[in-house]
């Protein structure tokens, strides 16, 4: 993937150490490991989870092995199915892995995260989106229909205020691109920002509600009718599925990632040398073992919600937002 | 039977005898019941006057007698039961339809129509029910006529061309749900019309198991039929088996022993518990709330164990034999009951407060599918779906059969009639089956548990009315030839209570459709028979 953005991405001035071919190197091992390591993090969730339920957790290797058995299988189709529906899994797929690429994961030396920034990380996520959702029309399923109406309304609410997260600490760093907004976030202190606490809980809450966690949506669900991202993979099979189950895990390390760099990013990389890498890799399992502690808790806690209070529920994250954005302009800009 | 039975008989007596309709008083009349012939014309006439005078449909039947076809319908007041039963010639059995006085009665009627070829005369729905591609429209398999064997093996087509209601309008879409489910559950279908999210109509349609039940119950003995009656529905295995004993006790005259009794008692409430802990447990899984699912799970998994181990099988199938029951209880098997009903309230009476104070699951549960009391009243619901919308009926005391009138049960009430009321009903239901277990076991004498029972004579009836964990079962039961059953039929709650679930829906939104489902949890196999 990072590749094929060599031709396609002009490299601008602002991208000065992107130039070397280790540098691309380097997004591609951190890619490659970002997307490996997705059904590990899921697989640890599910294992806290079942350590808070009293029950014996499955392996951790589980996930890996779930997606081998769908990758092994063969791909059944519905009769009715368009060629929107064959390609929108490797679209949406593809379209993770791409957002996975630029998001800096241990190290924001990367050249895939200098010609990016968190707008083309949002527009990569809605891309995902558009055609997982087509998808979920094409079949002509009550099901499909219904969990592609779903996640569009719910997107139409959770969009914005993702988006409105993202400029508080935009405008935080006064850049959009990650790697200088982690770095700028790094040498400040956090603590003494509300519009950072603000911006940190109503992107919590958004990529709870993206991801398809629990109290929005249940992942592990077989009840057709609650479903929002199940229902509209639901006609998916063999290696389509396997394709859509890793997108769904890859956007949750994504978003995990992504919260823990920008708001809490003490520990990454900051160049390509051994010895920094090694700790940004430790310090982000353990930083991802905690976040995964935090999810399942709140995950045990909590039933789903109606699906009507969703909207609430994104609009406090919004709203959160929001109040992000105006602290910094009240209290902290100027 | 005490003295203070029927008090309400004369009085309805008096109103029929006014109006004109001739009654004659059956001398074979299916204990512990009455039973009064009606004229064929009278018959589609006489609910509106039972009802006027209160009393409760509680199940309508039919059944091939020398060339002529007899229906049956059973109501209830106070605790006593009453059959009506006429007759209709098999060449043109039309009579009227009970369903526009009592809607409860609807599908009784269709299955009654779709096995004997009745005709309802003026029925507000006349569609097939039980009937889907397995026979043609004018066959009739409970009929002596038709094979038990069927005709022939070939594949069933599936069933198409069901004339659902429709509901017309901008916007609104229909989700068919079914019969084949995402989950292990049994097979139903579900017609939703939704307008957005908000549920217009519900329609399901039943029958997917069908499986010859009533066909299969004739010419067995009576332990036959105790063992097919345990499987009409597998989660209430001691209840129907129950119902189907009393019936076969009543015709041959049969007092089965007190110990046979309070094992049967035992058995029944434990079937109960088991059922609620899992039942709530899966009510909290469908709103996304795993760690109740999970501890729920496990208390019903050790309660199944201990059912294996003295019992002999997990959800006690065959546990019950005719007179008196299969398995004897010791010393030990007591104390282990014991012991488990004290574990089980200590970890239930630690469960039950998270349910109630997790505000997320609250706010699920509460105003969730509420069915109001007159909606309930109207449909006749029985058991914990009446009792938490506020209709105080137990068949254990308000009936009142051995052994439940010598024990002191609580009977929790609940009016709110939603999702919340009906977890807290069957929570509440738990702890009383805890308290009537430990007086059964306190109180279980020594002495046999089983009597021999000689054959009924051949054309002997009789009614079993049990209160299984749904609610109350009503089996009718008739002897032909050499103490054979010549007809069997259960009633299973879930005829009342299915149909509540398409009222409650109206106006609750799609997704919480299955949280609705399982706090009613009706049986498929019950009432596809």
């Amino acid at each position: 993937m990072a590749a094929s953005l060599v031709a396609a991405a002009p490299l601008d001035a602002a991208a000065p150490l992107a130039m070397n071919a280790a540098g691309w190197l380097l997004a591609l091992a951190q890619t490659a490991l970002f997307v490996a390591a997705a059904p590990l993090f899921a697989g640890w969730i599910k294992r806290v989870k079942c350590w808070l339920q009293n029950r014996q957790p499955p392996p951790l290797a589980q996930g890996y092995r779930d997606l081998r058995r769908l990758f092994a299988k063969r791909v059944r189709l519905a009769d009715q199915a368009s060629v929107v529906f064959r390609i929108a899994p490797y679209l949406v797929f593809g379209a993770t892995i791409l957002a996975a690429a630029v998001t800096p994961f241990l190290s924001v030396n990367l050249p895939t995260a200098a010609i990016t920034d968190a707008i083309a990380l949002t527009g990569f996520f809605a891309f995902a989106r558009f055609f997982l959702a087509l998808a979920g029309m094409d079949i002509g399923t009550a099901f499909g229909g219904m969990g592609s109406s779903r996640e569009m309304t719910l997107s139409a609410l959770a969009e914005p205020a993702m988006l409105m997260a993202l400029f508080t600490v935009a405008m935080v760093a006064s850049s959009t691109n990650l790697a200088t907004v982690i770095t700028s976030i790094e040498t400040q202190m956090v603590m003494t920002r509300p519009s950072l606490w603000f911006a940190a809980f109503g992107f919590l809450l958004v990529a709870v509600a993206e991801t398809g966690r629990i109290p929005v949506d249940n992942p592990a669900t077989h009840l057709e009718l609650t479903m929002i991202h199940e229902a509209m993979i639901l006609e998916y099979g063999g290696r389509h599925l396997g394709m859509l189950e890793w997108a769904a895990q890859l956007k949750l390390l994504v978003y995990a990632v992504l919260a823990i760099n920008i708001f809490n990013p003490w520990g990454i990389a900051h160049e390509d040398s051994a010895s920094a890498l090694g700790l940004a890799i430790a310090a982000m399992a353990g930083k991802l073992l905690v976040l995964g502690i935090v999810l399942a808790v709140t995950e045990t806690l909590q039933a789903k919600l109606r699906l009507f209070r969703v909207p609430v529920f994104l609009m406090l994250a919004f709203t959160l937002a929001l109040g992000g954005m105006l602290s910094f302009i009240i209290l902290e800009a100027g | 039977m005490s003295q203070s039975r029927f008090t309400w008989l004369p009085k309805l007596l008096s109103r029929l005898a006014k109006s004109r309709l001739a009654l004659s008083e059956c001398p074979d009349a299916p204990r512990p019941a009455l039973a009064y012939g009606v004229q064929a014309e009278d018959w589609g006439r006489l609910p509106v006057y039972l009802q006027e005078q209160g009393c409760r449909f509680a199940g309508l039947w039919a059944e091939v007698r020398d060339g002529r076809l007899a229906v049956l319908a059973c109501v209830e007041k106070q605790g006593d039961y009453l059959v009506f039963e006429t007759e209709v010639p098999i060449a043109k059995p039309e009579l009227g339809s009970w369903s526009p006085v009592y809607p409860g009665a609807n599908r009784l009627e269709r299955h009654a129509r779709d096995l004997l070829g009745l005709v309802f005369l003026n029925s507000p729905d006349a569609r097939r029910w039980t009937r889907h591609q397995a026979w043609g429209e004018d066959e009739h398999p409970l009929r002596k006529d038709f094979p038990a064997e069927g005709h022939g093996s070939a594949p069933t087509p599936a069933d198409a061309g069901y004339p659902f209601e429709r509901v017309e309008g901008e916007a609104v879409y229909e989700i068919p749900v079914g019969p084949v489910h995402a989950g292990i559950i049994e097979p139903g279908h579900f017609r939703f019309h939704a307008l957005g999210e908000t549920v217009l109509n519900l329609e399901a349609r039943l029958g997917y198991v069908h499986k010859g039940i009533e066909k299969l119950a004739e010419g067995r003995d009576g332990a036959g039929l105790l063992r097919l009656a345990a499987r009409v529905s597998g989660d209430s295995a001691v209840a129907h088996a129950w119902a189907a004993a009393q019936a076969l006790e009543r015709t041959s005259g049969a007092e089965v022993p007190e110990r046979g009794l309070m094992l049967r008692a035992l058995l029944a409430e434990r079937e109960r518990i088991a059922n609620h802990l899992g039942d709530i447990g899966a009510i909290c899984n469908d709103v996304g709330f795993s760690f109740a699912h999970m501890q729920f799970g496990r208390l019903r998994e050790l309660w199944l164990r201990r059912n294996a181990a003295l019992f002999g099988h997990r959800l006690l199938f065959d546990t019950l034999v005719p007179g008196g029951v299969a398995r004897n209880l010791d010393k030990d098997g007591v104390l282990a009951l014991l012991a488990d009903c004290r574990a089980l309230r200590k970890e239930v009476t630690s469960l039950f407060p998270v349910l109630r104070d997790s505000q997320s699951l609250r706010d699920r549960l509460m105003g969730a599918g509420v069915l109001a009391k007159d909606q309930a009243q109207r449909l006749g619901c029985l058991g914990f779906v009446a009792r938490a919308s506020g209709i105080d009926y137990d068949l254990r005391r308000d009936h009142g059969y051995a052994p439940y009138e010598r024990l002191s049960l609580e009977h929790p009430l609940h009016q709110a009639g939603d999702v919340a009321a009906r977890v807290l009903q069957r929570a509440e239901e738990i702890y009383a089956s805890l308290g009537a277990i430990r007086q059964l076991l306190d109180r279980l004498p020594h002495g046999p548990i089983a009597v021999s029972l000689k054959p009924p004579e051949p054309g002997t009836r009789g009614l079993g009315l049990v209160d299984g964990w749904r609610g109350e079962i009503l089996s009718y039961v008739r002897f032909g030839e050499g103490g054979r059953v010549s007809r069997y039929f259960p009633r299973d709650p879930s005829w009342f209570n299915w149909p509540a679930l398409e009222v409650l829906i109206h106006g609750n939104i799609v997704p919480d459709f299955p949280v609705c489902n399982k706090s009613i949890n009706g049986s498929y196999a019950g009432v596809d028979l």
